[in-house]
């Protein structure tokens, strides 16, 4: 059979393959790999353009990550604040101050070796605290609960609707939401944006009087001789 | 040479690794990864704007950590989880995020219209 349909048995086999594929986990490694891939390359290039662009696509793979964990809205808000703004305030940093002599400052290859190896280091410890705890291994169960994002938003008006099945009645009776925290922070936006705002002013750059009327003076009398 | 063999071999993988969900340890890993690019960009950037680009790169990788707690998806069987404590918090980081951004863009932009550069070595002034 095999020897006689070639096409056929590839065929087969290629469907049976599909049916074995979990394209959750499949669409996860496509967009970890992305997100890793490009912090890399943010790191690597020296030129702050394509830092921009990396660190652009680096952010929106995290996004489907966040997607793929059953986050929606985080997803959806970090496609929108960082990707839509932060990213776009950054670039506009980047358009602003990318003259020539500054779009690639190299860093001496010295202070690179430094960093990897500082770097290297990091990245074992955190991987070892990783892998160390054995029921963070345990694959997950799937989809448990109804994606919604009614939960979250109600928390953030302080009043918790999710159920948790681990809580012992007097412990549900004190869970809180995050109403405090949500007012601190839309205030401690106002006033960072405000501040912002501020600092980056187009400022005149003023004169002293004197100074002015004698800059003048010796600006006249020279064109004059 | 049988003609099946590399769709073995991709089976093979598929049934190893593709087709296991995947777990908090995974999401772990990327945050470690994006932890790590974060921090090595903050460590060697000479230009001010790359060390911007590396604390947003950390902060991402915090709020990897934090989704993956906190994911109804990724609960394993008797493991726990801090439920909607994860997606909240990654929500205010990502707030934060915004605003240590923009108050570090202006204040480089400040340094800039200064000193006519964005190279921090140069950003000395403090040691008189």
């Amino acid at each position: 059979m095999m020897g006689t349909l070639p096409g056929d048995s590839l065929g087969m086999t290629g469907m049976v393959l599909l049916a074995a594929i979990n394209w959750h986990s499949l669409l996860f490694y496509l967009f970890a790999t992305a997100a890793c891939a490009c912090a890399v390359a943010v790191v690597l290039t020296d030129n702050v353009v394509r830092m921009a662009f990396y660190l652009v696509l680096s952010l929106g793979a995290t996004a489907g990550i966040f997607f793929l964990a059953g986050a929606d809205f985080v997803g959806a808000m970090q496609l929108m604040i960082y990707v839509g703004g932060t990213l776009v305030l950054l670039v506009f940093g980047v358009m602003l101050t990318a003259q020539s002599p500054f779009v690639s400052i190299r860093t001496p290859s010295s202070d690179k070796v430094l960093g990897g190896i500082v770097g290297a280091a990091l990245l074992m410890v955190l991987l070892l605290a990783a892998f160390s705890v054995d029921s963070w291994r345990r694959p997950a169960m799937g989809l448990v609960v109804a994606p919604s994002a009614t939960p979250l938003g109600m928390a953030l008006l302080g009043v918790r609707v999710d159920d948790d099945p681990t809580a012992t009645p007097a412990a549900a009776s004190i869970r809180s939401g995050y109403l405090l925290p949500f007012e601190i922070v839309s205030v401690h936006l106002l006033v960072v944006l405000v501040g912002a705002a501020y600092l980056a002013r187009a400022k005149r750059r003023r004169i002293p009087r004197g100074i002015e009327t004698a800059g003048a003076d010796a600006a006249t009398t020279g064109g004059r001789s | 040479m049988n003609p099946t063999a590399p769709l073995c071999a991709a089976g093979f993988f598929a049934s190893g690794v593709l087709s296991d969900p995947v777990s908090v340890t995974h999401y772990l890993v990327v945050g470690a990864i994006l932890f790590t690019s974060g921090v090595v960009c903050m460590a060697v950037k000479r230009n001010a704007l790359g060390i911007l680009m590396g604390i947003e790169l950390v902060l991402n990788g915090a709020n990897v950590n934090f989704i993956a707690f906190g994911s109804p998806y990724l609960r394993g069987e008797g493991s726990a989880s801090i439920g909607l404590d994860g997606e909240a918090i990654a929500l205010f980081v990502i707030l934060l995020a915004a605003a240590e951004a923009a108050v570090a863009l202006a204040i480089t932009l400040n340094f800039y219209n200064n000193h006519s550069t964005v190279d921090i070595d140069q950003a000395d002034d403090l040691q008189g």
